[in-house]
């Protein structure tokens, strides 16, 4: 057995791992196709990217993706919408309450219910939509850290990241994907006693943000693995269809939490930040770790704002029925609907056509924000160092299970 | 801007040429017949009172077999006006041919790559028309309605 030849060199071994765009024969002098992933840490999943390299240079980067590929839309058109959104959930696995938020709102939209939504159910979501973004940046943040090699940082975000899920456990029941956010209200409400637990937190939270800021933002290591590497001119961001953090990173004050003022989140106030260049070019990769650190500031200042109102004007009530409001037969006449909402990602949205004769979806299209934002790595690598493409593809903050759906 | 004014504006620009409101369609949409796509699309993306720059995304449509047609629907949106505008384009089912975006939206090579994969909608003068998501090498569009996948891939069976 120990003897046994496992592997015999063949030319053709090599054309195995198709798809391959470029071939060894189309390359240039002192070019070569380096392949890094599917299985490689840094690019966050199963990302497999086809380097095309002169020496530490790179020429081309292409992606290959689809290796999570779970056909969601496919589920979608064959499910009734209340049962497609654990399926949303998977999408954007690190930030499923903001897709159900989404996809909620745009069949809410649909059957013209989206009015009738009780004001405490608004802000319960909005308080869990927050949550969740915070525990989506802190997986960014720390794992980007690991990829320039600040171990830390990344010990730390998921200690944090964990009081978040745990929260979010206790009020819906699962760690990660929650079902929580029904059509037409919640699965249940807030558990007695989340409100002054939540603020707890969040006040645990305030010194914590600080110090990752101390140790990972300003670090000089960090600044110059970062600042003027992948920069992004604003120009081509919107081209690129690029949103979130990466399109505020490049100086365009645009969040459409703000733009479409959605839900009750024009009732509380909070800032955008953008980034300004204070590192090096505006739109590096630098500017875009940092706009999401302050996002985190003001993810608590909502959750703040949304826990007072939680705790004075939208009380708890014996009576209160988060589901007094959801649809029994959800059929909504026929139409064509868009509905986009602020992902920690950037715009996620759904796209619905209903033909008004049945429960089913005749389409349902996602649009996931990371496989918009994933499709600009090659203008940002290129000319590049090999080192520094890791640093692109970790501030980019790609989910791949938004990327392939 | 209202969609009426919108198709006030592309009538007066492209005499001749017939283009509808959708019925019951949020945001407010339009129909466009698929040879002057580009320079529709053109005319959205330049235009001073329009001027939409970001297209948010491509959806492929398939009506079945019955129906005999398929759409493509491109949602629009303008950050400076903050307009929405979907744009919406019906196409044969036998052949489903249309032109590529590329040249204006950057963001139309991925999904357009997407709805290819997907329905099998070839795109004109798309520089690099590769399966996105599906492997090179499978059989058939999975999102057509009469989709039916194949038994063997690779050797492995495909249904479990």
């Amino acid at each position: 057995m120990a003897n046994q030849v496992q592997y015999i060199f063949d030319n053709k071994n090599l054309r195995q791992s198709e798809p391959q765009k470029f071939r060894p024969e189309d390359l240039k002098r002192d070019e070569m196709i380096v392949n890094i992933g599917p299985q490689h840490p840094s690019t966050h999943g199963v990302l497999r990217l086809e380097v095309i390299t002169s020496g530490e240079e790179i020429v081309e980067v292409v992606p290959h993706i689809g290796y999570l590929h779970r056909c969601f839309e496919k589920h979608a058109e064959n499910l009734p919408y209340n049962q497609t959104i654990p399926f949303v959930d998977r999408m954007d696995y690190l930030a499923a309450m903001n897709s159900e938020h989404a996809f909620a709102m745009g069949v809410e939209r649909m059957l013209g219910i989206e009015k009738d939504i009780p004001a405490r159910v608004e802000y319960v979501r909005v308080v869990v939509a927050e949550l969740n973004r915070l525990a989506s940046h802190f997986v960014a943040l720390g794992s980007y850290g690991m990829d320039l090699g600040a171990v830390t940082a990344f010990f730390w975000m998921m200690r944090d990241r964990e009081h978040i899920l745990r929260l979010l456990e206790w009020a819906s029941g699962a760690r990660m994907l929650y079902n929580y956010i029904w059509i037409g209200g919640l699965f249940y409400d807030l558990p007695v006693g989340f409100e002054e637990r939540c603020l707890e937190f969040v006040n645990y939270l305030k010194p914590k943000l600080k110090e990752l800021e101390q140790v990972v933002i300003d670090n000089t290591i960090f600044v110059n693995r970062t600042a003027n590497v992948g920069v992004l001119p604003l120009d081509l961001a919107i081209n690129y269809g690029i949103t979130g953090p990466m399109l505020r990173g490049s100086g365009l004050r645009f969040d459409l939490r703000k733009v479409d003022a959605y839900s009750v989140y024009p009732e509380i106030d909070f800032d955008v930040p953008v980034g300004k260049g204070q590192m090096g070019q505006l739109g590096d990769c630098w500017d875009r770790t940092w706009v999401r650190v302050q996002e985190c500031y003001e993810s608590i200042r909502i959750i703040e704002q949304a826990l007072e109102k939680l705790t004075k004007e939208h009380k708890r009530d014996r009576d209160f029925d988060p589901r007094a409001m959801v649809p029994k037969k959800i059929r909504p006449k026929a139409q064509d609907m868009y509905v986009r909402a602020e992902n920690p990602k950037g715009e996620t949205g759904f796209y619905f056509r209903a033909d008004g004769r049945s429960d089913i979806p005749l389409r349902c299209k996602a649009r996931g924000a990371s496989f918009v934002n994933l499709s600009i790595i090659n203008e940002l690598a290129k000319g590049g160092q090999i080192a520094d493409l890791i640093a692109v593809i970790g501030s980019i903050d790609i989910v791949l299970g938004e990327v392939d759906r | 801007m209202k969609a009426e004014e919108i198709k006030i504006l592309l009538e007066k620009s492209f005499p001749g040429k017939a283009f509808e409101l959708i019925e019951n369609a949020t945001p407010q949409g339009l129909a466009v017949s698929a040879e002057d796509l580009v320079e529709v699309m053109d005319f959205l993306h330049t235009h001073n009172q329009l001027y939409f720059d970001m297209l948010s995304c491509i959806t492929g449509l398939d009506n079945g077999p019955e129906t005999g047609t398929m759409e493509v629907i491109y949602n629009l949106y303008s950050i400076p006006n903050n307009i929405h505008l979907m744009v919406k384009v019906v196409l044969n089912r036998d052949k489903p041919t249309i032109d590529s975006l590329v040249d204006l939206w950057k963001t139309a090579d991925w999904q357009e790559r997407e709805v290819f994969d997907m329905f099998g909608i070839h795109f004109n003068n798309h520089p690099d028309l590769r399966r996105i998501l599906m492997p090179a090498d499978w059989e058939g569009y999975p999102l057509r309605k009469d989709y039916k996948e194949q038994t063997y891939y690779r050797g492995m069976k495909v249904e479990y």
